[in-house]
C-alpha cells in the first residue's frame, strides 16, 4: 500500500488509469454483448415475454395480412398455431418469408428481418402452440466427436438425394417446384428443414431421424462442400449432361480446331 | 536357289531391309498401301479421330484393368476417401475408389479413359454424319455404311458396359432401367432378365458379366468391324469434294507414304494430347459422390452418359397415362393376369425405327431415285434437298429424345416446369421433324438457286456504271473457273412415277414409293447447262463492250465530279 500511496502522483498515474478504464469497460461490453448474443440463440432465453410481444408487434405488422391476426391462418397463409419456432427460423431466416410474389414454391432471397428480429417472431409463433424448437448448437457441430461422416452420407444418399441429387446440387419437382441446392446452407437452416419440412419437402422427425442422425447429415454435407475437386474443374457437379455437352462443345471445337489446321495447305 | 541372292543390300538398314522383304514380301505390301492416295478435307478427319480416341481408350483401359476387381463380393471400405470409410460396398466400386484416390496416376487414367470414350462415340457419330450429308453410302460403299452402324452401336455397348462397372448408385440406376425394359416384355421378359442378372436384379452376377464383354467381347468385335471397314475403304478408294480434275476414276489427294503417315501419326498425337488436356483439368464422374449400389436410392439429376442419353430420353417423353387411358395393360390369362406396360414398350418403337432406319437407309434413297450408279464424287448437302432434309429431320428426332434426358436440369437451372419441359418436347418429338424436313429442303432449294444465279450472273459489286449512250449498268463480277465447276458440276434426281407390274397394273407399294419420290424431288434446281451459261455471260460481255474503249464512269464519279464543277 505504501507504494502505491507514494506513487499516486506518478506523470504516468493518468495514462495508466485511463487504459485501466477502457479495459475494463471493452471487456465487460463484449462480455456483456456476447451473453446478450448468446442468449438470443439459447432454447432458455428467447421464448421471454418481452420477445413474444416484441414478435407479435412485428408479426402483425409484417405477416399477418396473410397468415392472419393470431397467425390462425387467412385467404393467403396457413395458420401457424403448431409450427414451431424452427419453422420460423427457417422461413424468414432464408428470406423464404416474407414471400415475394406467389408461385409454385417460395424463394430464396435477401433476409428481410435481422436475427432478433426473427428471434422475436419465432418466440411469438412458439407460444401460440408446441412445435419444433430451434435446434440446439450440439446438433449443429459438424466437427462434433461422435459424428459419423459415412452413417450420414448413407442417411443422405436414402433420404435426400432422390430430390437434392447425389451431389446435393439440386433437382426438379413437379410442375415448377424445385428441391434447391443445399450447397452454403447454414447448419441450423438445414436441420430446421428437416425437422420442419418447409414447402415441398418432407418432415423428417426426431422418431425418424435422431438429432445426431440430422448431425451426421449436415456434417456429411459440410463435408462435401469443403473437399473440393479432385479431379479438376466440376463442370458445376451436374453429372453426364454437362460431361456431354462439354464433348459436344469444347471437345469438338478443339479438335475441329486442329483437323482444319491439318489440312490446310501452306501457301 | 541362286535367284535369291541377286540383290545385296550396302547399308545396315538396307540389310535388314532386304532381310525383311525377302521372307515376307513387305515391299509388295508398302508398294500397294503406301501409294494408296487420300484427299485431303478437314471434315474427313472425324473417323481418324474416332479411331484415335478408341486406341486411347483401349489403352488406359489397359491400364485400369491391372487394378480394378470386377466383383460383387462385399466388403468394408477402408481406403482414403473418409466419408465412405466403414461403408459396406462391392469388391468393384472399392477398387474403382482405390484407382481414384490411392492408384498413382490411377484417377487421370480413369478420366483419359471416360473422357476418350465420350469424345470416341462423339467423333464416330460426326463421322456418320458427314458420310450421310454428303452421300458417300451410296454404291459401291452401302455395305461400309452398315458396318459402319454396327460399329456405332458397338460403341454404345462399349459405353455402356463400362458405364456400370463402378457398380455406383448412378450407373446402378441404368442397369435397374435396362431390367425394367427387360422385364416389360411380354412373356420372355422375366426370364431375360433373370438370365442377364443371373437372378433376382441385381444378384451378384451382373458386374462380372458386364467386365468380359466390356474388356474381351466388345472391343473384340469393335476392332474387326474396323479392320472390315478400312480394309473396304483401301478397296473402294477414298471418295473426294467435286472439283476441277476430279472424277469417278481418280483419286486427287496425297499418298500414304510417306505425307499422309507422317500426317495422321502427327494426328494420333494431337488427339491424344486433347484428351490427356481434358482428363488434366475437367472432372468426369465422381463416383465417389454417388455411393455403393443400393436399389432403394434414385438420385435426381440420374443420367446416363451422352450416348445413351437419346434412349433416357424416349423412356421419358412417353406419358403413362393418356387422359383416363392407362398405358399399363393387364391381359387377363387362365393363370392370373399378365401386365403389358405399353409405356416402356411403346418407346421401343421409334428408337427401333431411327436405328433400322439408319442402317437401311442406301437402300431406301435407291428406291426414291432408282440411281444404281456408282459414285465417287460427294455431293454438297445443297445438290441434295431430300436426303440432307431427311437427315435433318433425322437429326431433330434425335436431339428431342436426347435433349429429354436432361429435361430435369433443363427445368430447373432455367427456371421453367417440368412438366412444361415434357409437352414441349412431346410435341416437337412429332413435329420437329416434319417442320425440320420442309425448312430444310427450302433452304437447300434457296442456295441452290442462289448457286445458279452466282453461276449465271456472278457477284453483284455494287458499283454503278453510266454509258456514254446513257445506260446505267452494274458491274458483275464473274466468279473463276474453279468455283464455277463446283457450282454447275452436280446431278439431280427426278421423281419417278408409278410403274406397272409384269400385269401392268399399278399395284399399292409402288404408288406409296412415288409418292416418296416426288415429296423428295419434285421441287428441284436444275444445274446450270453449257447453253445457259454461254447466253448469260455473252450478254454481260455485251455490256462490258459497251463500256469498253468509251469512257465508262461510275455513278460515284462523275457524281463527284458535278459536285467540284
Amino acid at each position: 500500500m505504501k507504494a502505491l500511496s507514494q506513487n499516486r502522483r506518478h506523470p504516468m498515474v493518468g495514462v495508466a488509469l485511463l487504459l485501466l478504464g477502457l479495459l475494463l469497460t471493452g471487456g465487460l461490453y463484449s462480455l456483456a454483448s456476447n451473453i446478450n448474443s448468446a442468449s438470443a440463440y439459447s432454447q432458455a432465453d428467447y421464448t421471454s415475454a418481452d420477445n413474444i410481444s416484441d414478435g407479435e408487434t412485428l408479426f402483425n405488422a409484417n405477416c399477418a395480412s396473410c397468415h392472419g391476426i393470431g397467425a390462425t391462418g387467412g385467404p393467403a397463409g396457413p395458420s401457424l398455431v403448431g409450427v414451431g419456432a424452427a419453422s420460423v427460423d427457417f422461413q424468414v431466416g432464408t428470406g423464404r418469408m416474407p414471400l415475394q410474389m406467389t408461385g409454385p414454391q417460395g424463394q430464396e432471397k435477401q433476409n428481410q428481418f435481422n436475427e432478433e428480429q426473427t428471434m422475436q417472431m419465432a418466440a411469438y409463433v412458439h407460444s401460440l402452440g408446441a412445435g419444433p424448437s430451434i435446434p440446439e448448437d450440439e446438433y449443429l457441430d459438424a466437427d462434433h466427436a461422435d459424428v459419423n461422416l459415412a452413417r450420414g452420407g448413407e442417411l443422405f444418399r436414402v433420404n435426400c438425394a432422390m430430390c437434392h441429387s447425389a451431389s446435393a446440387g439440386g433437382g426438379a419437382l413437379t410442375r415448377g417446384k424445385y428441391a434447391p441446392t443445399l450447397h452454403g446452407v447454414e447448419e441450423e437452416h438445414i436441420y430446421e428443414a428437416m425437422v420442419t419440412g418447409p414447402q415441398n419437402m418432407p418432415v423428417f422427425s426426431d422418431s425418424n431421424l435422431t438429432p445426431e442422425d440430422k448431425r451426421d447429415v449436415i456434417a456429411y454435407l459440410k463435408e462435401f462442400e469443403t473437399q473440393g475437386y479432385p479431379g479438376g474443374a466440376s463442370l458445376g457437379s451436374l453429372g453426364p449432361v454437362a460431361e456431354g455437352l462439354f464433348v459436344w462443345t469444347g471437345g469438338l471445337a478443339l479438335l475441329i480446331g486442329f483437323m482444319v489446321w491439318m489440312t490446310t495447305r501452306s501457301s | 536357289m541362286s535367284v535369291i541372292q541377286d540383290y545385296q543390300a550396302s547399308t545396315k538398314t538396307g540389310k535388314i531391309a532386304n532381310f525383311v522383304d525377302t521372307r515376307m514380301g513387305a515391299s509388295k505390301m508398302v508398294k500397294e498401301f503406301g501409294r494408296k492416295l487420300f484427299p485431303d478435307h478437314w471434315t474427313f478427319l472425324f473417323g481418324e479421330v474416332a479411331l484415335y480416341s478408341f486406341v486411347i481408350v483401349v489403352l488406359s483401359g489397359a491400364f485400369l484393368t491391372f487394378f480394378f476387381d470386377p466383383s460383387m463380393a462385399h466388403v468394408v471400405y477402408d481406403g482414403a476417401y473418409k466419408p465412405l470409410y466403414g461403408v459396406e460396398m462391392s469388391a468393384a466400386y472399392a477398387s474403382a475408389l482405390d484407382i481414384s484416390f490411392e492408384i498413382r496416376g490411377g484417377l487421370f487414367m480413369r478420366q483419359v479413359h471416360h473422357w476418350g470414350a465420350l469424345i470416341f462415340v462423339a467423333a464416330a457419330s460426326v463421322h456418320m454424319l458427314r458420310v450421310f450429308f454428303t452421300g458417300a453410302f451410296r454404291r459401291p460403299r452401302e455395305l461400309n455404311w452398315v458396318v459402319g452402324s454396327v460399329l456405332l452401336i458397338l460403341a454404345l455397348a462399349a459405353g455402356f458396359t463400362g458405364y456400370s462397372l463402378p457398380d455406383e448408385v448412378l450407373s446402378g440406376n441404368g442397369l435397374r432401367i435396362i431390367d425394367g425394359v427387360m422385364k416389360a416384355l411380354p412373356v420372355v421378359g422375366t426370364y431375360m432378365s433373370f438370365f442377364f442378372f443371373g437372378g433376382e436384379f441385381p444378384g451378384d452376377q451382373i458386374i462380372p458379366r458386364l467386365y468380359s464383354l466390356h474388356i474381351m467381347v466388345v472391343p473384340a468385335l469393335i476392332i474387326l468391324m474396323v479392320a472390315i471397314h478400312l480394309f473396304m475403304v483401301v478397296v473402294h478408294k477414298h471418295t473426294q469434294y467435286p472439283g476441277p480434275g476430279r472424277k469417278h476414276t481418280n483419286v486427287v489427294g496425297y499418298p500414304v507414304g510417306p505425307v499422309y503417315a507422317a500426317k495422321a501419326g502427327g494426328f494420333f498425337f494431337i488427339v491424344f494430347g486433347i484428351i490427356a488436356l481434358i482428363s488434366g483439368f475437367l472432372q468426369i464422374n465422381p463416383i465417389w459422390t454417388y455411393g455403393p449400389y443400393d436399389p432403394s436410392p434414385v438420385s435426381a439429376g440420374t443420367q446416363p452418359d451422352w450416348y445413351i442419353g437419346w434412349v433416357d430420353g424416349i423412356l421419358r417423353l412417353m406419358p403413362g397415362m393418356l387422359g383416363d387411358f392407362s398405358m399399363l395393360w393387364h391381359i387377363p390369362m387362365p393363370w392370373g393376369w399378365n401386365a403389358l406396360p405399353l409405356g416402356v414398350l411403346i418407346p421401343l418403337i421409334p428408337a427401333g425405327v431411327l436405328i433400322v432406319g439408319m442402317v437401311l437407309w442406301p437402300w431406301l434413297e435407291r428406291g426414291m431415285t432408282g440411281d444404281n450408279r456408282e459414285h465417287h464424287i460427294l455431293d454438297r448437302p445443297r445438290n441434295a434437298p431430300g436426303r440432307t432434309a431427311v437427315g435433318v429431320a433425322g437429326v431433330i428426332f434425335y436431339c428431342v429424345m436426347w435433349a429429354a434426358a436432361s429435361s430435369d436440369l433443363m427445368a430447373v437451372y432455367f427456371m421453367l416446369s417440368l412438366n412444361d419441359v415434357a409437352y414441349a418436347l412431346r410435341f416437337l418429338l412429332i413435329f420437329g421433324p416434319i417442320i425440320g424436313f420442309i425448312v430444310t429442303k427450302r433452304i437447300c432449294l434457296a442456295l441452290q438457286r442462289k448457286d445458279r444465279e452466282i453461276a449465271l450472273h456472278g457477284r453483284e459489286t455494287g458499283i454503278i456504271e453510266w454509258t456514254p449512250e446513257g445506260a446505267i449498268l452494274e458491274r458483275h463480277e464473274m466468279v473463276d473457273d474453279y468455283r464455277l465447276y463446283e457450282l454447275v458440276a452436280y446431278e439431280t434426281q427426278q421423281p419417278i412415277p408409278a410403274q406397272p407390274n409384269n400385269k401392268g397394273r399399278v399395284g399399292l407399294w409402288s404408288k406409296f414409293k412415288a409418292a416418296c419420290s416426288r415429296a423428295f424431288y419434285e421441287d428441284r434446281v436444275e444445274p446450270v447447262t453449257a447453253q445457259e451459261l454461254a447466253e448469260a455471260h455473252a450478254e454481260h460481255d455485251q455490256d462490258r463492250r459497251k463500256l469498253q474503249g468509251s469512257v465508262g464512269r461510275t455513278v460515284q464519279e462523275l457524281e463527284g465530279k458535278r459536285d467540284n464543277s
